[in-house]
């Protein structure tokens, strides 16, 4: 029973060391801070004479 | 147990004593360059004034010279020497005579260009724009200063070749990799500034000519203005890329890719200087539009480090059993000094490197050009993104250079110099952002503008800069006291040089990014694809030449 | 060379974004003619107020053109002339200026007009002055001892 149990818990680490979902995340967190700033000055220089 | 081995692996300390020497250098720059900067934004909130005729862009020269070119350059070439020599195995006796020979020549002329910045000879700022013209020893000692950093840097360059010699088919250690492409990145660009000061400013200067070509000189400075930016950043990206990895604890992310993003660097970091004339006359828009272009392309490459960095903690936190979204985040090492400081200069290139495609924005530039949201755009990218991260190598380099620990009370009190840095930095350039929106101009003394309603606006901006940089000096003061007690005081021991390592299952680095031939030659036709015909441009359309002007404060 | 999933997705993604904002940029520029003040016209800087335009600086109207106004500066260390200028509301102008002596910056604070002002060469940039207030013109480049004194005002009135 308490072997079975270590065994699933390390099946999980193994899946999840290969992930990279939360680096993606935060990449696109960084794409999201640029588009919404750019589109911002870009908003003012069209807004200005 | 291998770590320990790796830990062993020392600088050589003969070498260590060059890279200890430019040290010494940058750091002085440091406290009299900050203490500059403080003063500039004392006077700026219009609350102060300098004392015994000290005038205010004199001040803001010694701040722009000694932080823009002296502790960047003393630094970088301080600590890529040091990279070269811990990851090759030392540099040779014929190596180090040539670092000891370029380092007192960048000294010399450090030392010329200051004098004749005292003596209010050449308050031209570090632009030095003809057709401001200062005095011939200021723009002799600038050539020592580039002069001494290709001697020194081809020291480099020479320990390099001699280990692919002895290591034929073997891709060159990463670090050594990257300082060496720094280096020959900063060779190139250089050109462009030694030539406008030897063949235009100096016969100019010595009265050996009347007039100089103003926008021949300024396309010039800024055909190396804007590598100048990336020779501050890539040593950075060295930290972040080959040595944060074995700091935490983890492996680098790709090998291979963090060589193509420094390929990238070298290819389009030069032929983009444009984006810094946008705004000015004389130059075909078109032109300027295919800079635009090339400029973005120099984005990429930090879009890959971004991914790649954000990788390597992902992997490492859970490979430490972190689970969800962000759980690998919290477990990464904060109690370290080494990691921290240089994690929050990773953090500020994020509105650091967002507000840079603005700046890059061909028309969009109108908004912000030559305002003071530039100055704040540069004080996230070098005064905070590349400072905290040369900031965080001394922490560790010195001690291991001189033989000594960074105990705890010291890698405290380094966490604590950062996070003042950041408050200080997020008043100081968020204020400096948003007045530049309202128009405030960069490089000015305090002024009400005749009252002007608009110029009322800007002071409380103004105000909030003061905070901020008193803020950073007190950062300042803590990074002096650091590095003073890593130079002299901190107790005997080793502290590890640390040199991160590529996942076991990865594949080798390809060899054609060590062949120089092709990248020099893309380098070249990259360059003069971007500047050729609008450089014959500008020189066959060339107005009346001008005489020089010292409108500047004398003694 | 292998590259994750992800990281190509990222890629992807940035280089995306890049070309959009190129696209927004370029065609703004050159389809739109919001082009960065990018004058080619050269002039002699010792002789800068004998020559048209800059023998009569201010506001100037004319006819026949794209636009209603020239709007006329010169600039020296450390001030503009005129110091000070009336625009009515709507009126479409072209901004022409040069400097006499060193590089001066030209920026109409909180509006797109900002452009370099070097000696040898007239910079200029046309738009329609559509919203009423005062405007303080300041020079952004560093140009000597009294660079932060050297302004102008313009009055954008109905």
């Amino acid at each position: 029973m308490a072997k079975a149990e270590l065994k699933t818990k390390q099946k999980t680490v193994i899946e999840d060391k290969s992930s990279l979902k939360g680096t993606l995340a935060s990449v696109f967190f960084v794409g999201a801070f640029i588009i919404v700033t750019w589109v911002g000055v870009y908003y003012l220089f069209l807004e200005r004479f | 147990m291998a770590n320990e081995t790796v830990a062993k692996v020392k600088v050589d300390p003969r070498d260590a004593k060059l890279s200890m020497a430019h040290f010494f250098v940058a750091f002085s720059a440091l406290a009299l360059g900050g203490l500059m900067g403080l003063l500039q934004t004392l006077v700026r909130s219009g609350k102060w004034e300098l004392p015994w005729g000290i005038d205010y862009y004199q001040v803001l020269t010694v701040h722009g010279v000694l932080l823009g070119l002296v502790l960047t350059t003393f630094f970088i070439m301080g600590f890529q020497y040091a990279a070269v020599s811990r990851t090759t195995g030392g540099h040779s006796n014929a190596a180090r005579r040539l670092g000891w020979i370029g380092f007192w020549i960048m000294l010399i002329g450090t030392l010329m260009a200051a004098t004749m910045i005292l003596l209010k000879e050449a308050s031209v700022l570090y632009t030095f724009y003809a057709p401001l013209k200062a005095h011939w020893i200021f723009y002799l000692g600038l050539t020592f200063v580039v002069v001494g950093s290709w001697i020194d840097g081809a020291a480099q360059i020479m320990t390099y070749a001699k280990w692919r010699k002895n290591n034929p088919g073997q891709p060159s250690p990463l670090l050594s990799f990257m300082a060496v492409i720094n280096t020959v990145m900063w060779i190139v660009a250089t050109l462009g500034v030694a030539a406008t000061v030897l063949f235009q400013l100096l016969p100019w200067s010595l009265g050996l000519v009347d007039t100089v070509d103003v926008l021949v000189s300024r396309t010039l400075f800024w055909y190396f203005g804007h590598p100048l930016v990336y020779f501050w950043l890539l040593p950075a990206y060295m930290c972040w890329y080959a040595i944060i990895p074995k700091i935490i604890g983890g492996k680098i992310f790709s090998d291979s890719l963090a060589r193509l993003s420094f390929i990238l660097f070298l290819l389009f970091s030069i032929p983009v200087g444009f984006h810094h004339q946008l705004t000015e006359p004389g130059i075909d828009p078109a032109w300027k539009f295919l800079q635009v272009i090339l400029t973005f392309m120099v984005v990429i490459p930090s879009l890959m480090t971004a991914f790649s960095l954000f990788a390597t903690f992902e992997r490492y936190g859970r490979s430490k059993g972190a689970t969800g979204l962000f759980g690998w985040f919290r477990v990464l090492p904060w109690n370290d000094a080494r990691f921290t400081v240089p994690f929050i200069g990773m953090a500020a290139f994020i509105p650091a490197g967002a507000g840079g495609i603005i700046n890059a924005s061909n028309q969009m530039d109108q908004v912000v050009h030559n305002t003071i949201w530039i100055t704040g755009h540069f004080h996230l990218t070098l005064a905070t993104s590349v400072v905290l991260t040369f900031f965080g190598i001394s922490y560790w380099l010195i001690p291991h250079l001189t033989g000594r620990k960074l105990t705890k009370a010291m890698n405290k009190l380094a966490i604590i110099q950062a996070w003042v840095w950041f408050i200080g930095m997020t008043f100081m350039s968020g204020a400096m952002h948003f007045e530049g929106l309202l128009g405030g101009p960069r490089r000015s003394a305090f002024s009400t503008y005749g009252g002007a309603k608009q110029a009322a606006e800007w002071i409380p901006y103004q105000v909030a800069q003061a905070v901020g940089g008193s803020i950073l000096f007190l950062g300042i003061i803590l990074v002096l006291i650091i590095f003073v007690n890593l130079a002299f005081f901190a107790p005997k021991g080793e502290e590890e040089f640390p040199v991160a390592e590529a996942e076991d299952n990865a594949e080798k680095a390809p060899m054609v990014f060590e062949n120089w031939k092709l990248w020099l030659g893309i380098t070249a036709a990259l360059i003069l694809f971007a500047y050729t015909i609008p450089f014959i441009d500008i020189i066959q359309n060339a107005p009346p030449g001008s005489k020089g002007f010292q409108t500047w404060n004398k003694w | 060379m292998h590259m994750h999933k992800l990281e190509k997705i990222w890629l992807i993604f940035g280089i995306s974004a890049l070309v959009v904002f190129l696209t927004v940029i370029g065609v703004s520029a050159f389809y739109l003619g919001n082009k960065p003040p990018s004058c080619l016209t050269t002039i002699d800087p010792e002789k800068v107020d004998q020559q048209k335009p800059f023998d009569k600086p201010g506001l100037n109207k004319v006819e026949g053109k794209a636009w209603d106004y020239e709007l006329v500066f010169v600039a020296s260390a450390f001030s503009y002339n005129p110091g000070k200028v009336e625009v009515p509301l709507g009126a479409k102008v072209k901004v022409i200026a040069t400097t006499k002596d060193v590089i001066h910056g030209f920026n109409v604070a909180g509006t797109n007009i900002n452009m370099m002002l070097e000696p040898g060469y007239v910079s200029e940039y046309t738009t329609t002055f559509d919203k009423a207030g005062e405007y303080l013109i300041v020079c952004n480049e560093y140009c000597g001892a009294g660079h932060h004194l050297m302004s102008s005002m313009i009055e954008v009135v109905k």
